[in-house]
Parts: C-alpha cells; structure tokens; sequence
C-alpha cells in the first residue's frame, strides 16, 4: 500500500498521535469532501453507527472485481487461486490487528450475524449436535446467561432468544449514573450456574470502557464462556484478543473504515473445533452422503454458501491501514476528539449521559438537551450540515435506565477535526434559542 | 425562509409547547351513543409514543367524533402534529375523518411541494403547515404518529364496522 507513504515519514514508528499527519488522513476518504444541506460542508459524528472508506478500501474491492473476481477455496484455475490469495490474506490482516489466529477468525455478514452464530452453536449443541466435544456448549433448564444493562441489542437479543429456546436465565450487571458497569461484586452476578458472559467492549451509548479483565477472571473461576462485543473497541483501540483472553469477540468491518456486509467471529481455537455448525449448506463439509455429512473444520465449518470475497478484502486492507497508522496513534488522537466532545456538558441546557470526564471512555458521547426532543435537537444540526445519531441508539434499556426515550449522540473517527467538534458545539449551544427554551 | 424554518413555522412550534388534547379523558356513557377506542403507537427508531383515545358519539345525525385525548412524548413535530390533529378531527363525521387522513397523508409524499388543491389543503387547517416535514423524509413518520393512533384507535371502537 502505497497511501500511508504519505501517512508518515518512511521508517517512522509513530508513538504518540502527533507522529501520524491527520490531515492527510483525513484526506483519503473521499466523502468527507462533498457538502450537504445546500452547500454546507459535511461535519461526520456519527461513526459509531458507520465509519467512511478510505481509499485505500474502496479500490481494494474495485481491484478484486477488476482483476481476481472467481469463487473462494473451490476451482483450479488462475482467478480461483488468486481470489482465495486475497481472501485468506485478508483474514490475516484482520486477525493481526486483534491479537488472533487467521485460523480463529469466521467471516460474518457482520458482529450482529457473529453473536448469533455463537448463541445458535449453543443451541444446536443443547439440542444433541455436535456429539461429545460439544457436550461444554450443552444448556439446560436454570443455568444462567450474564449481559450488562449496557449492551447494543444486538448483544442482548440472542441471548434472550437463546435462553427461551433452552430455559436458561438471563441475569444482568447494572451500570452506575455515569453509565459504567457495576462490577463491585460480580459474584452477585456470575454464579456457578453462568454459563456465558457477554459484555460490549465499549458502550455505543456512553463511549465507556467495560472492565474486561473482571468479567473475564469472575468468568473463568465459574467456568463460563466470554462473549466480547468489540464493534466500538477495534476501531478506536488497540484490542489484543488472546491478552484480553475472552473466548469469543465480534466486530463488523464498517465501522472500522471497511465495507458494509462482512464481519468477524472470533473464537478460541479449541472453543471453534468442538462448536458444531449453525448455517449449513455448501462449501463447509468434508463428506455429504444422502444419510449423513461431516463436517470441515473451523473457520470454514461457519461459513456456508458464497462468501462476501470482495467485503472481506476490503476488511483486510481496511484492518491492514490501521494497522500501519498505529492503534497507539489512533488512540491517542481520538482520546485527544473526546476530551473535546465531553465539553459539550458546559453549554446550558445539555447533560451528556455517561462519564462526564474523558477517563476510560472512547469519543463516543450520547446528551440530552433540557425543553428539546433528540429528534429536533439533530435536524437544527443537519441544518448546519453536522450529522449526529438519534434515537435509543439500539440501547433501548440503557436509555430506560437514564429515564429517556431518547438521546442525541456525537461519534468520531481518525478522520474527525478538532474543528468540526467546535463547530458542533457550536451549533448545539444554539439550539435551544430556536426553540425558544430558555433557562 | 430555510427549509428548517418552512419544517419548524410558528404554528408547528405553538402546538409543540401547548398541545390540544393532551391528557386521556374518559369517553362518553355508552348509553347515550357513546363509545371509545384507544391505541398505543410506538415510533421504533426513536421511541417516541403516544396512547389515543377516541370517543365517538352515534346518534339520529350519524357517527362523529365526539372527542380526542392522548398523551405520550416525543418531538415537537409529533407532539404538534398530535395537538392539530386533534383540533381538526374532533366533531367531524367518520368520511370526513377519512378524507382528513388521506390529505395529510398526500401532503406528507408531497416531498416539500405541497398540495395543488387548494381546497384541500384549506380543509387541513393548521396541518398545512407540515408541508415542511415533507422534505425531511425521516420525519414524516413523526407528523403521522398521530394520524395512525387515530386511525387504530377508531378501528378498535367499532365505530369503523357499524
């Protein structure tokens, strides 16, 4: 790649934030260039739903279909080989950035489709299949699954559902008015009947960052599975997998500047081996009569049908830039962005939900403005070209906790300016003018 | 006028802070012609909600609506639409209701143009003015929350079958 050459000084290690020329960062992706709302320029803070490509990405799965196009790991012929190169490649770089083994690393539709995928190995294995290895997966009737109060529902959902396929029992960690989670007494909690603890890395609502090396130690002294949702962790920190030790993780590659409809599962290699398959179909068998079929072995027993080649090819080369700009770098200059947002709680009227310093917590932050609904506090923004996120954020019980329907919520990314965030406090603090509140 | 004012005109603003029908009321005695319907709706991609009750009143004249009430939270779009909604409805008959309904909903796919019949938009009173939302198209869902515990809320009196 030859993008980051203008990244970085040639040889350069960067250490801190400062080494890495952000502007330049910046202006590898294109959309940021364009305007919206009659001229204005595009203020991004929404990247916590979805980050923009670089293009470094975007002509990686241009690339891919221009000159190797062909079906993965089947075919003998030249684009064959070539396309199970760069898809293999790719699942490299990806399991690089995180700490992982290519081999521990399941391509997904994304982290959503990657929790599910467990919560159903889980299932398929209470239900008989998978013979003895995955009799450790088996559940019955009164064992416990563990979540927090703070969990995307995509983290919250499976489990629910898995609980009332196989009578388990949902239990949750709370979380405290700053929105952290409440691991004072985890033993509270995780009981000798948990049988899965499944956390996010760090909050889509709150930007803060779960106490991982808790759950993980009260998780093992129970002999319960770890799930770690890392979709707001991968693209912001440095995330070693095997250091953390959870046994299984999830991220999409879009919100860490890859394309949309690709994500990964991880898992321990001997979790994988033992788990039996969820989707079933072509291109994850060893051997399929009309009586029986075996199956391959991981990663490829979770990965039926025609793979999204292309997507995960971006994801590499999307995971492979991060990793040349550094994560040490990438947190640092957006530890820098949040110290910046989190000053939006001086402007009268607006109260952020959760951690009000920048400590521990990512530039993530979720406010409520005081007289104006969350709905009309982001169109006076997008009137003046800044894009926020609104809504319970997929977090529909964190926002019950904080007794509101509804926040508004400002994300950053590599490419965000500390600009672009005085200009969004600058809009806000105008908000409550145009509806007419007053104090 | 930017398209943000020509979505948040006075009027829209007005109804938001001070809201008609805001607040159940318990419907008439079903004795003398009276009967009611109440509908929760839910918008999922905000959370904003409302709870409608309608009581419709049947006598020797025909079936109208005798009175709307409801409460609920959410944005100023929403809350405003519910108020002028219920300023309109509240004594028309159910055909009038109907064709009501069906010009706000056509002024709401208008995408900011508007409505070319005049008279129809006059019928819709203080709801001509969410022309504005229609160019938003996340919105519109908002102006129509209302509209839509309405619609339920008479289904569910009976009112619609008789």
């Amino acid at each position: 790649m030859t993008t980051t050459e203008t990244v970085r000084p040639a040889g350069a290690v960067p250490i801190d934030a400062t080494v890495v020329d952000w502007d330049a960062v910046r202006a590898d992706f294109p959309l940021l260039g364009r305007t919206v709302r009659g001229g204005r320029p595009l203020v991004y803070l929404d990247s916590a739903a979805t980050s923009q490509k670089p293009n470094v990405v975007l002509e990686a799965e241009v690339d891919f279909y221009e000159q190797r196009n062909a079906a993965v790991h089947r075919g003998a012929h030249q684009l064959a080989e070539e396309a199970t190169e760069a898809f293999e490649e790719a699942r490299e770089s990806v399991a690089a950035l995180v700490g992982a083994d290519a081999g521990e690393l399941v391509w997904t539709p994304g982290a959503t489709a990657a929790i599910n995928l467990v919560a159903y190995a889980l299932s398929n294995a209470t239900a008989g299949r998978g013979g003895a290895a995955a009799e450790r997966f088996r559940l019955a009737p009164g064992d416990e699954i563990v979540v927090t109060e703070a969990e995307h529902h995509a983290n919250l959902v499976p489990w629910q559902e898995l609980c009332a396929r196989t009578g388990a029992v949902l239990r949750w960690f709370g979380v405290d008015d700053e929105g952290r989670i409440d691991v004072s007494d985890p033993a509270s909690v995780i009981t000798d009947r948990t049988r899965v603890v499944a956390f996010g890395h760090v909050s889509n609502v709150t930007g803060a960052v779960a106490p991982v090396a808790e759950f993980v130690a009260a998780a093992r002294r129970v002999g319960a599975l770890t799930v770690l949702d890392a979709c707001q962790s991968v693209p912001h920190l440095p995330v070693d997998l095997h250091a953390l030790g959870v046994d299984f993780a999830a991220f999409s590659a879009h919100k860490m500047l890859g394309p949309t409809g690709v994500g990964v599962l991880y898992g321990r290699r001997e979790l994988l081996e033992a788990m039996p398959p969820v989707t079933t179909g072509g291109s994850m068998v060893e051997v399929v009569t009309m009586d029986s079929t075996t199956y391959a072995p991981p990663p490829q027993r979770f990965e039926a049908g025609t793979q999204m080649v292309a997507q995960a090819v971006g994801m590499g080369v999307a995971a492979r830039w991060l990793a040349e700009l550094g994560m040490d770098a990438v947190a640092a200059h957006e530890r820098a962005l949040a110290a910046e947002l989190v000053k939006i709680a001086e402007i009268p009227g607006v109260r952020v939900i959760g951690p009000a310093d920048a400590r521990d917590r990512l530039a993530v932050v979720s406010f409520v403005v005081d007289g104006v609904h969350a709905h009309d506090v982001s169109q006076v923004l997008d009137d003046q070209g800044i894009a926020v996120r609104v809504g319970h954020h997929c977090a529909q019980p964190l926002h019950r906790r904080f007794g509101v329907a509804a926040t508004a919520r400002a994300s950053a990314s590599v490419y965000t300016t500390v600009e672009e965030i005085a200009a969004f406090r600058e809009a806000l603090a105008g908000v409550r003018a145009f509806f007419g509140v007053e104090d | 006028m930017s398209a943000l004012e020509q979505m948040y005109q006075q009027v829209i603003l007005d109804h938001a802070k001070h809201p008609h029908g805001r607040g159940l009321v318990e419907a008439g005695d079903p004795a003398t012609g009276h009967r009611s319907g109440e509908s929760h709706q839910v918008n999922p991609t905000c959370g904003d909600e409302i709870t409608l009750r309608v009581d419709v009143r049947t006598d020797a004249e025909g079936t109208t609506v005798a009175g709307v009430s409801w409460e609920g939270q959410g944005c100023s779009i929403s809350q405003a639409s519910a108020s002028v909604m219920t300023e309109l409805v509240t004594g028309q008959d159910l055909a009038g209701i109907a064709r009501l309904d069906a010009v706000f909903h056509d002024l709401m796919a208008s995408r900011g143009k508007g409505l070319d019949d005049d008279e129809a938009l006059d019928a819709l009173g203080d709801a001509s003015a969410f022309t504005g939302v229609s160019q938003y198209p996340a919105r519109i869902k908002c102006a129509l929350l209302g509209w839509a515990a309405l619609k339920d809320s008479l289904a569910r009196s009976g009112a619609l079958a008789s």
